[in-house]
């Protein structure tokens, strides 16, 4: 019975991970960039949820509905001012940027909302009992709403105009723009897309786990960011396994052998997986050719 | 040529002699008391209360003429609750600010980095909120106002025993904090010599805000009470989970789980039940706690926490040795002389304060008594003096 209480907890972090690592997974299989500002946009959109709720008393959908648009314009703005005029430079200095980004983001959050932790209400709170286990509403609206999350972005993906083309840039750049894609609209999508998931990421994180704070989105960006070289970074389905995977995981750590060893397990397991397949686990070994 | 090296070298020492010689003039119009203590970070609301009733204090004496004609000058750093930064503020105090003593730190862990610096000056500092039983072990110099962390931990398995009838208990603490992990120590040590039963000890780690994974594990084991001996925003947090996944035990808390109705945000129903320790209750009816009281929320606005309140009584204590040492006819100034008088005079001290009456033990712990609070529709009640 713990058994199984531990891994629903396991699952329900691990879809939070799951978002943000596809947050992540996409805009790395796009412009080959690990985007470390992505954690502070999931700051970003609790704080402004939070805002809106807990100062403005404004309807919670109404305050999540902000917090995505909020976190779109965002992430498309990091895109164009900051990403955008290094895209053909080295990638080394493109990582560095977003590093940058990220401590911006972190310490203007500071100084605007001060370092002290706030606490979010749950907005789905009571709990319901299953398979004689008491599960909260969060957990459930939590998995819930991840799972139509991913299943509809990989239809996204598979299916659409915007997806196909969002394929094709990520195959090869140079080749897409001469088969008449719009590059730069394809990767602002992206980025789009990518910020919208991370809102929801932390507002779903927030009714959970309560407190907000400047420096929250670096470790769950940073865990997230295993969760997608698990699974195979720059794969969508990758993300999604690696993200559920490291939440179990993490979860059978705290409640089986110690909470101090969890946070270790996570990147243990990131050591692991750069050793023996740093690919991930959906990963290919694609050949270079000479 | 030589001449030339042993002019320079007598300027040289001129030049420094000037120097030391204008820092020794300078600024001794005020008696210099040194601040260390969280005023940003996750447990600003204690410095900022500790230091508001310390000004409080401060003020009212400056206003009777200060001490022997001087007024007291407090100044402040702030520490965010971190161990180098609380050093480096009391090195500044120390070596540049020339004060005659310190009162913090405020939270365990950076007293204790204090403590073991201001041992080897000999610089007499008096804590008014650090509970680790560590704290007063470094040296003959260091005071403070609060009971120690053994003592609250173990007061608590006894009420729980008691009062609640209590069979069986769990604790959760966080690893990487003093404080937490002394209490647990001391916790559980004394359910073992009064028959409470530990179904299940879990830890966490400084920055985790998911408990469940550990909450399940003690629902599994289905204490009576839950002991959780951590700040109000843990405190906070673990409470509403432990709501949340049904846990059936009583929360009991520690003083540090005072400010869990303050928190911006929180809803006070995931916190109702609670038991914690403190240091005083605002419903005590001597002259001198409703003094402070009325003076406090008339300054601030606000009810002064235990925080407040240890920290006016910090500030009281350390001002009675400056009198009486000050009284003795010794000049108030940053030196060892005075520094080991101060300390003489905080030793014997004998008087009543905000949070009871306080006379020193052998290791300059006070000895006074206990207050448990309970949270009761949203607002803090004192169940009874333990």
């Amino acid at each position: 019975m713990t058994l199984l209480s531990q891994i629903i907890n396991g699952i329900q972090i691990g879809s939070i991970y799951a978002l943000v690592a596809l947050g992540y997974s996409m805009v790395y299989g796009i412009v080959k960039l690990i985007n470390f500002a992505h954690g502070e946009i999931i700051m970003v959109g609790a704080y402004c949820a939070w805002y809106l709720i807990a100062r403005l008393n404004m309807p919670a959908w109404i305050a999540v509905f902000f917090a995505i648009l909020l976190c779109v314009i965002l992430g498309v703005t990091i895109e164009i001012v900051a990403y955008k005029p290094l895209r053909n430079s080295a990638r080394i200095s493109l990582l560095i940027t977003a590093i940058g980004i990220s401590l911006l983001l972190q310490n203007l959050a500071q100084l605007l909302f001060k370092a002290d932790p706030r606490m979010f209400a749950n907005l789905f709170p009571g709990s319901k009992p299953f398979l004689g286990l008491q599960l909260t509403n969060a957990t459930l609206v939590t998995i819930a709403v991840s799972v139509v999350l991913m299943a509809a972005l990989s239809l996204m993906v598979s299916k659409t105009k915007i997806g196909k083309a969002m394929r094709a840039v990520s195959e090869d750049k140079a080749i897409a723009e001469l088969m008449g894609i719009n590059v730069n609209t394809t990767i602002s999508f992206t980025f789009a897309i990518g910020s919208a998931l991370a809102a929801i990421a932390a507002v779903l994180y927030c009714c959970s786990y309560s407190q907000i704070e400047p420096t929250m989105g670096s470790m769950l960006g940073l865990k997230a960011f295993v969760a997608a070289v698990l699974g195979g970074i720059g794969i969508i389905p990758g993300a999604v396994l690696g993200g559920f995977l490291i939440g179990v995981f993490e979860s059978l750590t705290k409640g089986f052998i110690s909470s101090n060893l969890a946070d270790a397990v996570v990147f243990g397991i990131l050591i692991v997986v750069l050793l023996i397949k740093p690919t991930g686990i959906f990963g290919k070994n694609r050949r270079e050719k000479v | 040529m030589k001449s030339v090296k042993t002019l320079a070298l007598v300027l040289a020492c001129m030049l420094t002699a000037v120097l030391f010689a204008g820092c020794a003039g300078g600024g001794s119009d005020t008696i210099k008391i040194g601040f260390i203590g969280p005023l940003t970070g996750e447990v600003a609301q204690y410095g900022v209360a500790a230091q508001n009733a310390m000004n409080l204090y401060i003020d009212s004496l400056n206003e009777k003429g200060g001490i022997g004609g001087k007024k007291i000058e407090l100044i402040s750093y702030d520490d965010k609750g971190d161990a180098t930064e609380a050093v480096n503020a009391y090195n500044k105090l120390v070596t540049s600010d020339e004060v005659v003593a310190i009162l913090g730190a405020i939270t365990s862990t950076p007293t204790i980095a204090v403590a073991q610096q201001s041992a080897v000056d000999n610089v007499p500092m008096m804590t008014p909120t650090a509970t680790h039983a560590d704290v007063t072990s470094y040296g003959n110099n260091t005071f403070r106002a609060c009971f120690l962390d053994p003592f609250q931990g173990s007061t608590m398995a006894k009420f729980s025993v008691d009062e609640l009838s209590a069979k069986t208990a769990a604790v959760i603490y966080n690893t990487s904090d003093a404080y937490s992990s002394g209490l647990r120590d001391s916790f559980i040590e004394t359910a073992g010599e009064v028959g409470l039963e530990i179904v299940a000890d879990e830890g966490y780690s400084k920055d985790d805000v998911d408990f469940k994974a550990q909450l399940t594990n003690i629902a599994a084991a289905d204490p009576d009470v839950l002991f959780v001996p951590d700040y109000y925003n843990n405190v906070y947090i673990i409470s509403s989970q432990s709501k949340e996944i049904g846990l059936r035990a009583t929360l009991l808390g520690i003083d540090g789980a005072d400010g869990v109705l303050a928190i911006e945000g929180a809803d006070s129903a995931n916190v109702e039940g609670l038991y914690f320790a403190n240091h005083y209750s605002t419903e005590d009816p001597s002259e001198l706690v409703q003094g402070f009281l009325s003076g406090y929320e008339e300054e601030f606005g606000q009810t002064p926490s235990a925080l407040a309140a240890l920290g006016y009584d910090g500030a009281m204590i350390l001002c009675s040795a400056l009198e009486k040492v000050a009284a003795s006819g010794v000049k108030l100034e940053s030196s060892d002389k005075v520094f080991q008088a101060v300390i003489d005079e905080l030793d014997a001290t004998d008087m009543d304060c905000v949070t009871g009456h306080i006379t020193y033990d052998e290791n300059n712990n006070p000895i006074k008594s206990l207050a448990i609070i309970k949270v009761e529709a949203g607002e803090y009640t004192l169940y009874m003096k333990y």
